[in-house]
């Protein structure tokens, strides 16, 4: 294995740097060839690698009871109770949605789903957290539709035909998001506890088996891709974006669970980014093993590919299987059942490093530890001045002469507005376990069959928050999502974060990227949800003229909660007339940061709300008490919007009116529109009124009553500015209803 | 749970044979049913068998079944296991086939017309309500007639076609047993969301024992989930097998 010329002066067509390239000659001892130096070049980027944010991250707080695996395998797993588990995790493909938004989102889905059938757990559901452009007339609205309506279209596709149903997400519009989209994906599985699996090739002498897919071309270097920055060649790149068969993925997991299941395999992996490289130098990593790989044996549909585009290729459908010896001709037979190509591609050495051979020559000889651990960077980071600059900016606003036509505005904001013409499109039933479903409720509600428990999901980040303050956004993000899962009556246990930053090399990215990890750190310290896990996709960012602009910082936050009854639930639509209407927590003047402020006077700026995270707790820990106590059932949060738009859906979901008063010295637009955190609405029978509140007082938590549920229009007095707005559910519906049924094609 | 109406015991001899093609995923679910609610018994049936061991009543289940990279269930249709299918259906035996069960049982001719692609075209996952045309099958025996009944479709290609001597025929044999409707049970173009003709929802063959439906009676069998309409289905099929008012293999 002689190199002949040094490849330093291409390290950079291998995603390396040049001083990372002398760090790879420091740990091999020696040059290293096209192959080697092309395998460490993947896994040192920032998408393997984590080489910008591993440092951070590790501020994070990622254990407790309810952790059964944190951060470093396929996904986090957590305990809920009786030997229960549920297995989650949150990533992303925005560069491929961007370049090839159908089969971008769809390889999403099929990635996520390998994730948590790899921890041995059944997928039981799927989210999504997606972010586009605005939906406006002309080119950059078109291009947003055709985004939008191709990466729904991949999700329903591949979520549908596997059969794991799209119970619940979050669609976000803005304008930062026009050139670079956001597809984040969350899958949520379950499993019993001795189910659990670990991605590792265990002992000396156990094989490893190639099962699924054959190994193309497709997603070639698709690791680099993703950690590099969209360009006008982006388009160029489209063979880097794989091609999904939901049909090959359902094989794969059946079959996997059924060797789970018979047990006969020692360790499970998907291969993901980076293929075959990244998935065995991890598990090896992980059993601190070495492994050599008969690269000659992987199944390929192209002829002529080299061993550093087999071992690099992300063509989807792919696991890595360790087995003993003993159990191989088993495990070979099994996987013949459900029609898979499987083969034994390697075994564990002694040795302590990744091995290649190709017909019997050594091609490639590199430390296992090496490749996995990636050089890490820390910066100072320095917040931008003119983002600060609109922060501290003075609000000075005229208030609005007609408060109907700012809820109505409001309303039809595509950020706010009903997403019913996207979650038909998905299967949100298939399983039987969906209780509450898409629209109902803050949070998608997953029954456990055998048990009396459900799971509730959902994901949360506001991008305007983030900007403006990212610290306190990321922290909003954690409580908003906890208060979601507080709101349908469970207990929040632990999150998931799929960071998307812009170039973490410029400092204010950097700052950014520091400031939300630090308010995720404290809102999950103070909330009790620990990070089982992630994914950090950067270079998120797009040309603005002669400006590169990074995308808003969004720290999506994807959590996992507990029903322990599933019987006491809570949606949020009225239920019944005459139920009373009470809000939990305190209005605020806050208007900074706020979708009126961008909505109707078309800016973007001020201080984002405050967070007090001991009120948060207090006010969610009494949702929660209420729902249990089977003294409420409707419940729902107030987020943008604000107190009109939270009552508005309340009184569309359960098509039901309102008749609401207001009495605060608060002006009446922040009042009715700002986004004061830590405030939830509930509805109560006229009988429970007096048990609730006991609870209430008991929970030292402030709370007003504000009308009851009646007639058919939502009618809101604001006194003693004897402001009046009052809407009929039908024309909150048609504001509500239009934006998306006219995006989506 | 179990019938109040009916025997547990009887209805837990019952043994109901659930085809997994390769790409079904509403297998386990049609099991849940019939086991796990309903307390009778199932026996799942890979496609490449040929033996449907013993079973009262057979359910082809909703899926993308070989993925429908070829036409929505044409693939399944030439599964080994169809063979032992059709023999059972030509016996009497009752089969059952549920969205992309209900397309493998056009494909294979065993019931008439086809499904096309939704008007729309996109996949349409949400609630619909159905009216009861027909209570004196085996499958729909604990309706009433022109009951309203509240179940989901979750389906691509459920827009029923046939040619109009098919669909005369249909009509004239009165083979049509559930049709999209409104909430008061009125039949009209508001109410069809897909396009089928004639609002067909779900058809039986002449013989009465070959039932493919579009909708989802199997996701509408327990109160917590919303509706637990297309339970009496499932009941109306086991008390049928119960009487052993046909039998078969």
């Amino acid at each position: 294995m002689t190199v002949k010329k040094s490849l330093k002066d291409q390290a950079a067509r291998f995603g390396l740097t040049n001083e990372e390239f002398d760090q790879v000659v420091l740990a091999m001892g020696r040059e290293p060839n096209a192959l080697e130096a092309g395998m460490f070049g993947a896994l040192w980027s920032e998408h393997c690698g984590y080489k910008n944010s591993r440092p951070l991250l590790r501020r994070l707080p990622t254990t407790g009871p309810q952790v059964l695996q944190g951060p470093g395998e396929n996904a986090g797993v957590v305990d809920i109770g009786d030997g229960y588990a549920v297995a989650f995790k949150m990533e992303s493909h925005n560069h491929p949605s961007a370049v090839e938004p159908v089969q971008g989102a769809a390889t999403g889905v099929g990635g996520i789903l390998r994730d948590i059938f790899a921890m041995g757990a059944r997928p039981v559901a799927v989210l999504d957290s997606l972010r586009f452009g605005p939906l406006d007339q002309g080119a950059a609205g078109d291009r947003s539709r055709y985004l939008l309506n191709g990466v729904v279209h991949g999700i329903s596709h591949y979520g549908n035909a596997i059969g794991v149903p799209t119970v619940g997400g979050e669609i976000v519009f803005h304008p930062c998001y026009q050139e670079n989209p956001l597809v984040n994906v969350m899958a949520l599985g379950y499993l019993k506890h001795e189910q659990l699996q670990s991605g590792t090739v265990g002992e000396l002498g156990n094989k490893l088996v190639y099962v699924g897919s054959r190994t193309g071309r497709d997603g070639l270097g698709g690791a680099v891709f993703a950690s590099a920055a969209l360009s006008e060649n982006s388009d160029a790149d489209r063979p880097a974006v794989q091609v999904g068969d939901p049909f090959m993925e359902k094989l794969l997991l059946e079959a996997c669970l059924d060797a789970i299941a018979q047990d006969v395999v020692i360790g499970v992996q998907d291969m993901g980014a980076a293929g075959l490289t990244s998935s065995i130098a991890e598990m090896a990593y992980r059993a601190g093993k070495g492994i050599d790989i008969f690269i000659d044996r992987v199944p390929r549909r192209e002829k002529g590919m080299t061993p550093l585009e087999l071992m690099l290729s992300e063509s989807q459908e792919r696991m890595v299987l360790t087995v003993s010896l003993e159990q191989e001709q088993k495990l070979l037979e099994l996987l013949s059942k459900w029609e898979l190509d499987a083969v034994v591609i390697g075994e564990v050495a002694e040795h302590g490093n990744f091995r290649i051979f190709e017909n019997g020559v050594l091609v490639g000889d590199m430390p296992v530890a090496a490749l996995n651990e990636a050089p890490t960077y820390t910066r100072a980071g320095i917040e931008d001045k003119a983002i600060k600059a609109a922060r501290e900016q003075p609000l000075d606003l005229p208030l609005p002469e007609d408060f109907e036509a700012v809820l109505l505005t409001l309303l039809s904001s595509p950020t706010i507005a009903s997403k019913r013409p996207v979650f038909v499109q998905y299967d949100h039933q298939v399983m039987t376990n969906t209780v509450v479903l898409p629209g109902q409720a803050d949070a998608a509600v997953l029954r456990v069959k055998g048990t009396d428990k459900g799971v509730a999901a959902t994901t949360d980040c506001n991008p305007r928050y983030c900007y403006l303050d990212p610290y306190e956004g990321a922290k909003i993000a954690v409580a908003e999502a906890a208060r979601n899962v507080a709101c349908v009556g469970a207990r929040p246990l632990a999150i998931t974060d799929n960071l998307n930053f812009g170039n973490p090399t410029r400092t204010d990215v950097y700052y950014q990227l520091e400031q939300a990890i630090e308010g995720i750190k404290d809102a999950c310290l103070a909330l009790d949800t620990p990070v089982t896990g992630g994914n950090v996709s950067l270079y998120n960012q797009y040309q603005a003229g002669a400006e590169l602009k990074a995308i808003h910082p969004t720290p999506t936050i994807g959590m996992v909660g507990l029903l322990p009854d599933i019987g006491k639930r809570a949606t949020q639509g009225f239920k019944r007339r005459d139920d009373v209407i009470f809000l939990l927590g305190e209005n605020t003047a806050e208007l900074g940061a706020s979708e009126y402020l961008a909505s109707w006077h078309r800016l973007e700026a001020g201080q984002p709300p405050r967070l007090d995270l001991a009120r948060e707790k207090a006010v969610q820990d009494a949702v929660i008490e209420l729902i249990a106590q089977g003294l409420c059932d409707t419940a729902h949060d107030c987020s943008e919007g604000g107190l009109a738009v939270a009552l508005a859906e309340m009184a569309l979901s359960g098509k039901k009116g309102a008749s609401i008063k207001l009495m605060s010295d608060i002006r009446p637009d922040a009042l009715v529109f700002g986004e004061a955190q830590s405030r939830v609405l509930i509805a109560l029978k006229a009988e429970q009124v007096t048990a609730a509140l006991k609870v209430l007082d008991a929970a030292e938590i402030p709370y007003a009553e504000l009308g009851v549920v009646a007639g058919n229009a939502l009618a809101i007095r604001l006194e003693p500015q004897n402001i009046m707005l009052n809407l009929s559910l039908e024309q909150l519906s048609s504001a509500y209803e239009r934006p998306l049924a006219e995006a989506i094609a | 749970m179990g019938d109040a109406k009916s025997p547990l015991v009887a209805v837990k001899l019952m043994k109901v044979a659930v085809v997994q093609f390769p790409g079904s995923n509403c297998d386990d679910d049609a099991r849940h049913v019939i086991e796990g609610v309903l307390g009778a018994k199932t026996v799942m049936i890979w496609h490449l068998e040929d033996d449907l061991q013993g079973a009262d009543a057979l359910i082809l289940p909703g899926g993308f079944s070989y993925g429908d990279y070829l036409r929505s269930g044409a693939m399944a249709a030439q599964s080994p296991i169809m063979a032992a299918v059709k023999a059972f259906a030509k016996r009497g035996g009752p089969v059952l086939g549920i969205c992309n069960g209900f397309q493998i049982l056009t494909e294979t001719g065993l019931l008439p017309g086809q499904l096309a692609r939704n008007p729309v075209l996109h996949f349409l996952c949400q609630p619909v309500y159905l009216r009861v045309e027909r209570s004196d099958t085996i499958f729909s025996s604990a309706y009433d007639r022109s009951q309203v009944l509240n179940i989901p479709i979750a389906h691509n290609e459920g827009s029923y076609y046939a040619d109009q001597d098919t669909l005369n025929k249909l009509e004239a044999q009165g083979q049509v047993v559930f049709r999209y409707c409104s909430a008061t049970g009125v039949v009209d173009a508001e109410s069809n969301p897909n396009g089928s003709l004639n609002n067909i929802a779900g058809i039986i063959n002449e013989a009465g024992n070959v039932l493919g439906m579009m909708p989802h009676p199997e996701r509408a069998a327990e109160a917590l989930l919303g509706s637990e309409d297309g339970l009496p289905l499932f009941r109306s099929l086991l008390n049928w097998a119960k009487s052993g008012s046909g039998v078969l293999v």
